[in-house]
């Protein structure tokens, strides 16, 4: 082989192996089947708790042990989200500083919309959840956003919920690429092992619902959002679906992303979307 | 005579040994730096670990009061926290799909 023949060969070999290691699109759209994933979803849930009928599922750790049922029957007379939900009653109502209200940012002025958040923007071609909207709706109109762990924002979203109890989760993923990656990186968020701990979200609320851990019972992952915002007694406060995501995180130990960054956006879509026709059963109240 | 001999030869080997193992401050520079690195391209992969940083913290604390052995083996440790949570984000790339319900 003469030093052109050399080079040609080497060239091409070159070009190959930049083919070979070419970085795929971080998700390939034709192996994503959220039709199929939500079907096994289920499946794996109504197999392990053959006694639970599908909207047990939504009321978390309650409905996995009897004993806890009752004393939620008892909590449900007064609960203990009750202040919330006046307060996000009474913000969702007050017109903003130009005289526009929340109302006027989403479709039927806000009331019984929860079950179809989040949504996918395809503008955007990103999640947008609840609680990013709300936001966007107050900074569009001139106010600053709230922190998405804090009081107010729990507030807004459980009135939210209250409006569309009892309405079936309805998450919509189009035929469209970006979807597609969104939700399947939302399930690859689901089950990525973090933190010290090595926990994924799985190993909770998949591996191990009903059992405790010191002396919380597990929800399992099925209808787990559909409760949120949700009051923790062990947090003697309301929290919001991006405080849910954040202190699961430090407490197995690894460092938190920021609340709304595209993953926690993403495995709250994809949660979602595995829970579609279970009720909103949310605010919801937690041990 | 011997035995003092011997004696001052031993102390003086073990004076040596000790100043050899004992981490000065610059020790303690490289091993901070290195945990640092690696704890950034934790956070570049989007996984550091909480007790990556508390770690540092306890390194900075020994060398602000001048415990330079503290301080490098504090420094080390987080390293190493930051390297598994490297390992972690990197394997699970893959691996995520074995918990996966199909």
């Amino acid at each position: 082989m003469n030093l052109r023949a050399r080079i040609q060969f080497a060239a091409a070999a070159f070009a190959l192996a930049l083919l070979a290691f070419a970085a795929p699109p971080a998700v390939s759209a034709d192996k994503v089947d959220p039709v199929a994933d939500e079907k096994a979803f289920k499946k794996f849930f109504y197999d392990k708790f053959p006694k639970l009928k599908p909207e047990d599922f939504v009321n978390g750790p309650y409905s996995m042990d009897a004993d806890l049922y009752k004393q939620w029957q008892d909590k449900e007379q007064f609960p203990p989200y009750e202040f919330s939900l006046e307060l996000g009653k009474e913000m969702f109502s007050k017109p903003f500083k130009n005289g526009k209200t929340y109302g006027d940012c989403f479709p039927n002025k806000g009331i019984g919309i929860r079950q179809d958040y989040p949504t996918f923007d395809e503008k955007e071609g990103k999640v947008i959840t609840l609680e990013l909207a709300l936001n966007r709706c107050r900074e569009a109109n001139g106010e600053p956003a709230f922190s998405y762990v804090r009081d107010e924002m729990a507030a807004l979203t459980a009135y939210m919920a209250f409006t569309s109890r009892g309405k079936p989760f309805n998450i919509k993923v189009p035929n469209d690429p970006r979807a597609l990656a969104a939700y399947e990186n939302g399930k690859e968020y689901f089950y990525t092992r973090r933190g010290q701990l090595n926990f994924s979200c799985a190993t909770c609320h998949v591996q191990s619902p009903g059992e405790r851990v010191r002396t919380e019972v597990l929800a399992p992952a099925l209808g787990i959002v559909n409760a949120m915002p949700i009051y923790r007694s062990e947090w003697n406060g309301m929290g919001t679906t991006s405080r849910r995501f954040t202190t699961c995180n430090s407490q197995i130990r690894g460092v938190p992303l920021t609340p709304q960054d595209d993953e926690y956006r993403n495995v709250e879509y994809y949660l979602s979307y595995v829970s579609n026709g279970l009720p909103i059963s949310g605010p919801g109240a937690r041990p | 005579m011997r035995i003092t001999t011997l004696t001052s030869i031993a102390a003086l080997l073990l004076l040596g040994a000790t100043s050899a193992l004992a981490a000065g401050e610059d020790d303690y520079k490289a091993a901070y730096a290195a945990a640092e690195a690696a704890n950034k391209q934790a956070a570049s992969l989007r996984n550091q670990w909480t007790t990556t940083a508390s770690t540092l913290a306890v390194a900075k604390k020994f060398a602000d009061g001048g415990d330079f052995d503290k301080a490098t083996a504090s420094a080390k440790e987080a390293e190493a926290l930051a390297k598994a949570s490297i390992f972690q984000a990197t394997s699970e790339k893959e691996r995520w799909r074995d918990l996966e319900i199909r």
